[in-house]
């Protein structure tokens, strides 16, 4: 579910960030004021057209988002089937369907870098408690960075005790693991400390050549 | 404009004497009981310096010390007439630092965004950001990853988008610790290569010692001291001689 995007020029990747998580936030209070089943379908394809049509983007660019919640989407059904009626399990199963298509076109059209600003933005009346927004950004940048960078790790970790015969063990990875993520963790912060993140301006400097 | 967070940032440059070199004065560091580095004492205005050495030796803190990421337990850093001790903001300013690991280096999920954050950083104004950040892209063939996550990058254009994100502060001299130590022969020679072409003054160490060729230095440590220091004709085949 990282680094999504996929480069485009569509007018729902020139839109502002701001206004497709404003129009996200929208859809997700509408959904849930409604009941209708039609209504849900039909908002359903909605995003689908917008995503496939609009904004121009791959079918499997959706479907990736899809895939790994099938089998809970599946199971939330059944229960339905079971718990409630049809129409319930129909309504409760294309809302979140809906929803999840509609993020899945956001952060495929949108910049990590601008969604970060749009939170940095959010995060600004912040300021009068001493946060720095440009933290949060980092931080939560530095998240999507190095979540796929520990997985892999994770994955080198579990391949080398596979072949020494270990197939079994899963909480023996995590001390390897946590040792090389510790060890890495320090190099980051000398790093950050190289690349002046402690410099970092308490505002985003303007797009203007004016600040000296 | 100034947004009146630290005041006397400015006053640093007032003592900066361009050209002075790195000057290590009796630096000596201490780990816990460990002594890492001792009595080191030189000067370095050289626009290629290599330094070699075991295991253990000290390299990696001795290229800390250059850059002000590690302060000296006793005696003094100066770059270009700054003490890493106190003006430490403008030394780094000054100074770039390549690590080893690239992954470490590298803190944006995507390339355009990791070069433009140093810059960022420093408040360069954004439309300057974005030239500098073209520059580097089309400098390093990255042209084509602007927007890719930097974990899917190769190890070889990993190393070049951590040092183009260096380039993008504009340092006047960077330090190298081991930036071929992760990588195959060609990325190897590539990397040598752009170090190479580099204008800035530049401190490599390496274990890769045909790196130093062309260098008009390199020193050897060993145990914390500098146990030689010349030309690589004299210094390499001396280190290398010591290991039979
Ligand atoms: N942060 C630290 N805390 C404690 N000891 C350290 C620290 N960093 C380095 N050392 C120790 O200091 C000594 C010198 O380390 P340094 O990393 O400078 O060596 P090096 O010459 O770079 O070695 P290598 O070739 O393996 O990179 C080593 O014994 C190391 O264990
Ligand atoms: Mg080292």
């Amino acid at each position: 579910m990282l680094s999504l995007y996929v480069p485009g020029d569509s007018v729902v990747h020139r839109a502002r960030a701001g206004l497709k998580l404003a129009v996200l936030a929208a859809l997700g209070i509408g959904l849930f004021l409604v009941e209708s089943p039609a209504a849900m379908a039909g908002a359903l394809a909605l995003v689908v057209v917008v995503g496939v049509t609009a904004a121009r983007l791959p079918w499997r660019a959706l479907a990736v988002q899809v895939r790994p919640v099938w089998l809970w989407l599946a199971l939330l059904f059944g229960f339905h089937l079971l718990a409630t009626d049809l129409r319930t399990g129909s309504v409760a199963v294309l809302r979140l369907l809906a929803l999840l298509v509609a993020a899945a076109v956001v952060t495929a059209t949108t910049r990590v870098t601008a969604l970060v600003a749009v939170i940095e933005w959010l995060a600004a009346p912040l300021r009068v408690f001493g946060v720095r927004p440009a933290r949060i950004g980092l931080v939560l940048a530095m998240t999507l960075r190095f979540i796929p960078l520990v997985a892999e790790k994770a994955a080198r970790i579990r391949e080398a005790q596979a072949a020494r015969g270990a197939d079994r063990i899963r909480l023996g990875m995590a001390v390897p693991l946590l040792i090389q993520v510790l060890r890495m963790a320090t190099t980051v912060g000398e790093a950050l400390d190289a690349r002046g993140a402690d410099d970092a301006p308490a505002r985003r400097p303007r797009r203007t050549a004016a600040a000296s | 404009m100034r947004w009146g967070r630290r005041p006397a940032a400015d006053a640093d440059d007032a003592v900066v004497v361009p050209g002075a070199g790195i000057e290590l004065r009796d630096v000596e560091h201490v780990y816990g009981e460990r002594v890492v580095l001792d009595g080191v004492s030189l000067t370095l205005t050289e626009r290629r310096v290599g330094v070699i050495g075991a295991n253990g030796s000290g390299k990696s803190t001795f290229a800390r010390l250059l850059n002000g990421l590690v302060v000296p337990t006793s005696g003094t850093v100066l770059v270009d007439g700054l003490d890493t001790r106190s003006q430490a903001r403008a030394v780094r300013r000054r100074v770039g630092f390549v690590f080893q690991d690239p992954d470490a280096q590298i803190v944006h999920p995507t390339v355009a965004e990791d070069l433009a954050f140093g810059p960022h950083n420093q408040g360069v104004p954004d439309d300057e950001v974005q030239r500098r950040v073209e520059e580097m892209l089309d400098r390093y063939g990255l042209a084509g990853h602007r927007d890719h996550p930097a974990h899917l990058l190769s190890g070889g254009q990993k190393q070049l988008l951590a040092i183009a994100g260096v380039l993008a502060m504009r340092p006047q001299r960077i330090v190298f610790d081991e930036p071929t130590t992760l990588l195959d022969l060609a990325n190897t020679r590539r990397v040598a290569r752009v170090i190479d072409e580099l204008e800035q003054d530049v401190v490599v160490v390496t274990h890769h010692l045909n790196l130093l060729a062309g260098f008009d230095r390199v020193l050897v440590v060993e145990d914390g001291r500098v146990v030689a220091d010349g030309a690589p004709a004299e210094t390499v085949p001396w280190y290398v001689g010591r290991m039979d």
